[in-house]
């Protein structure tokens, strides 16, 4: 009996097809290129138009930027290279980047000294090393972090090193002062006292102890004034101490705000809102010429320094607004959490909820720090000689009178390397800190 | 047998102050309170007497006084026999147009600049990935002060266009003239003019204003209203019926024909600049838009749009791709899936940060200081500083002007949230 359905027919097949490859046109090049460039009319047009900008943009900028003029001296020059060159007078005149990069990057600090940013910066680098990459060097490393910041001044201006010291030992003697009166008394008095004895010993005492130190044993290195500060040295400077010491700020800010006490978080409030509501450059008015009145009569400081800490409070209010943010995104179980374990105010900030609310507000975090070092180009309306302050001086030289591209793009380019190297760590740090949760 | 009925009452004494919770918050209050007095009042008694000591104590009687200094880009009249009030008024109308052309110009760019950056097309996506890295990390002020150079260098002077053989050319029928100085448009005018309403008389706070203008924004006023009314019944055909009547041409007709009556009634007419003769004003007649008016707006319009388009891009991601299928599970064509589904729930999270970048853009627009432009910084916190020197009355207005004009925008923001917000049980 073979009734069975192969018999009854000519042919079946029992083994399956062999796999195909799928057709050339939707695989390889041509299938990306069909999927993403040439899916429809509208998207072909698209790309041709594309394809003639980008084709357009290089030719336009390659053969501007190939152009040899590295040895001219003057705008005139360049365009005899570039006539004689048999080109048009198109082309960069890179001349004016070959003899003033270094102002660009050190404005008027003494050639002779040049090493000392550059080993401020080096340092720079080893003392952010355990505060970005904490898994990936030894960690006795954040030590030589905590001495930085009286350090980096002090290569910078130079002078006697007893200035930084006793800086220093204003924190050593507030802490010590906070240690010994906590254990006798509450924690509340011992951090005012400490914040009164070491603002004591910064206003009234250091001043001639420094002085009679100096006399002793003048140990130092050879000043720099403040005018002669300059480029992209300036806008790192500002940066850095502005970023610095906003983080912080912006900590307490936020907490203010957040907190129960009313008072206190109506004083943060007012000071955000208002800080926020008003543009950077209003605030260097005020640390231009408004700063000395608000002092006692006969205060002059330094007018970096000043600036220093107009930046710094502006960037502190915004920092606090995104800090606010990681708080509020926080959820309340996590309070709840920390409470029903016992911990107080300090400790539940501390173990729970500051950890993850940075690690919630990081991209705002950076993009303010990235807002900072950009808003660093202010300081050339007020005088300073950051980049753009440099780069209206070169302009108004008679030998680069009519430089524009070359020495804007300069600018722009190294803007540009650093803020957008802050913004790809941010993506990997958000990488890294990612736990789990989503 | 005795039952506790409440807790035993603890004398109250002084150290309970620092460590009872119940007081220690109002200890620390007191406190803070007590520092932030002392800080104020110390650093008020400092400036006291450090104005009485330059001999200039607080007095806002000089913007009564003649400003003379002239603004060359202004829309309403003045000249520099006119007072510091009116000067700095003249700047902080300059804010308000440099900041509403920004955001306008901004807004388009960037909803286009977002929407592309999510295009299929990968070149495309790609291209608007470099505009918005390349504009957003490197700083606003070097792109103002570079457009403005480019804008001066790259120009033909006003006397190229004169002459045996002019270097220069008028564009667009002769009516656009783009120098070194600024661009010349066509001026507005009308043939059988209203004239102007003087407001506050001759007097130094004197406020002209256009009835022509008048005219024309009601006619405009007019025929919106009217449009409402023929959209509503549309509305409420098509709620009956299920058929919607085409409204199109009609809502175009009813806006569109009242303005063009009111033009015409008025004699509307555009007179060009014209080219003269004479080497020292080669253009007359025209509006001339000064180059620092054109190089800040530009720049803070590409500047500012690179970040909308972020945004924009956010908040349409936002949006689950569920919602953009059940729409066309529903049968609805893909044009009506983004302005029906999709763009009404991205704009609950579009409009806080773009209301946000606005107020960023006016407070940007203060650096037209550096490429003289005058508004309100350039006037009240700039020449009138300079030439007053009273720096803590101008730099204390400026900060008020801006700070209301952030809490304004700031207040149109949280009543928008407030209307937008899920109507949640």
């Amino acid at each position: 009996m073979s009734n069975t359905h192969a018999d009854t027919v000519a042919f079946v097949r029992d083994t399956m097809l062999p796999q195909q490859e799928p057709p050339p046109s939707s695989v390889g090049a041509v299938g990306w290129a069909r999927a993403n460039l040439f899916s429809g009319w509208f998207n072909t047009i698209l790309t041709f138009v594309s394809i003639l900008v980008i084709g357009f943009v290089l030719y336009e900028i390659l053969s501007w930027v190939f152009s040899p003029t590295w040895n001219a001296g003057s705008l005139r020059e360049c365009r005899e290279i570039l006539s004689a060159g048999g080109e048009a007078t198109r082309g960069a005149c890179w001349g004016v980047i070959r003899e003033r990069w270094i102002q660009l990057l050190f404005g008027f600090y003494p050639a002779d000294l040049y090493w000392r940013p550059i080993l401020a910066f080096i340092l720079l680098g080893v003392a952010l090393a355990p505060v970005l990459f904490a898994d990936k060097v030894p960690s006795q490393l954040i030590w030589f972090s905590a001495i930085y910041p009286f350090l980096f001044p002090w290569l910078l201006w130079g002078g006697t090193i007893w200035g930084p010291l006793s800086a220093l030992a204003g924190f050593v003697i507030g802490y010590f002062v906070f240690k010994a009166l906590s254990e006798v008394t509450s924690t509340l008095i011992g951090i005012i006292a400490a914040v009164v004895a070491a603002l004591l010993w910064w206003l009234v005492l250091s001043g001639y102890v420094v002085d009679a130190l100096n006399s002793i044993l003048p140990i130092g290195i050879q000043a720099v004034e403040s005018r002669n500060f300059g480029g992209f040295m300036l806008s790192i400077t500002i940066g850095v101490v502005a970023i610095a010491c906003s983080l912080p700020l912006g900590i307490v800010l936020a907490l203010g705000r957040q907190s129960d006490l009313m008072i206190v978080k109506y004083i943060c409030v007012g000071f955000i809102e208002f800080v926020r509501g008003v543009p950077l450059i209003t605030l260097l008015f005020v640390a231009s010429v408004l700063l000395n009145l608000f002092l006692p009569p006969g205060t002059t400081f330094d007018i970096i320094l000043r600036v220093l800490i107009m930046v710094t409070l502006f960037a502190s209010a915004y920092m606090a607004e995104v800090i606010r943010g990681g708080l509020a995104a926080l959820p309340k179980g996590q309070y709840e959490g920390a409470d029903s374990l016992g911990l107080n105010y300090w400790q539940a900030q501390r173990l729970v909820i500051m950890p993850q609310a940075l690690k919630i507000s990081i991209p705002g975090i950076v993009s303010t720090f990235i807002g900072v070092f950009k808003d660093t180009t202010l300081v050339s309306i007020i005088g300073l000689l950051d980049p753009l302050g440099l780069s209206n001086a070169i302009r108004a030289d008679s030998n680069w009178n009519g430089v524009v591209w070359e020495l804007y793009g300069f600018i722009a380019a190294m803007f540009f390397i650093f803020c957008f190297s802050m913004s790809r760590y941010s993506m990997y740090l958000e990488r890294k800190l990612r736990t789990g949760h989503r | 047998m005795t039952t506790i009925t409440e807790a035993p009452r603890a004398q109250f004494r002084l150290s309970m102050l620092l460590y009872d919770t119940r007081y220690r918050s109002g200890t620390i209050q007191i406190i803070a309170l007590f520092g932030f007095v002392l800080m104020a009042g110390w650093l008020i008694s400092n400036t006291m007497n450090n104005l009485a000591a330059l001999g200039k104590p607080i007095d806002f009687g000089f913007f009564a006084e003649p400003a003379s200094y002239d603004i060359n880009q202004r829309l309403l009249d003045y000249n520099s026999r006119d007072t510091h009030l009116r000067a700095a008024f003249i700047g902080l109308l300059n804010t308000l147009v440099v900041a509403v052309l920004g955001c306008i110009t901004a807004t388009v760019l960037g909803v286009l600049i977002g929407v592309l950056r999510l295009s299929k097309n990968w070149l495309v996506a790609r291209l608007m990935t470099i505009y918005v890295e390349l504009f957003r990390n490197v700083p606003v002020l070097l792109w103002i002060v570079f457009t403005m150079a480019i804008l001066i260098e790259s120009l033909p002077q006003p006397r190229d266009f004169i002459g045996d053989a002019p270097t220069a050319f008028m564009g667009l029928f002769n009516s656009i003239a783009a120098t070194n100085q600024g661009t010349w448009l066509p001026e507005v005018l009308f043939s059988r003019s209203l004239g102007n309403l003087h407001l506050f008389g001759e007097a130094r706070l004197r406020f002209d204003v256009s009835l022509d203008l008048v005219a024309i924004l009601v006619a405009l006023g007019i025929g919106i209203f009217g449009a409402r009314i023929v959209s509503r019944r549309a509305e409420r055909i098509q709620s009956e019926t299920g058929v919607r009547p085409k409204t199109g041409i009609i809502n175009f007709l009813i806006i569109a024909l009242p303005v063009l009556v009111v033009l015409v009634a008025l004699g509307f007419y555009l007179d060009g600049p014209h080219l003269t003769t004479r080497k020292l004003k080669p253009i007359e007649g025209g509006t001339l838009i000064r180059n620092s008016l054109i190089a800040l707006w530009l720049a803070l319009s590409l500047y500012t749009a690179a970040f909308i388009a972020e945004i924009v891009r956010a908040g349409i991601m936002a949006i689950s791709h569920g919602q953009t299928e059940a729409a066309a599970a529903l049968g609805i064509r893909p044009g009506r899936i983004m302005r029906l589904v999709i763009l009404p729930q991205a704009l609950r999270v579009i409009i806080p940060p773009l209301i946000s970048n606005y107020l960023n853009l006016t407070k940007n627009s203060s650096l037209a200081i550096a490429v003289g432009y005058m508004d309100i910084t350039g006037t009240l916190g700039g020449i009138t500083l300079n030439q007053t020197g009273r720096e803590l009355e101008c730099i204390l207005l400026l900060m008020l002007v801006y700070l209301s004009i952030s809490l304004s925008i700031s207040a149109v923001m949280n009543w928008y949230n407030e209307s937008v917000k899920l109507r949640e049980r």
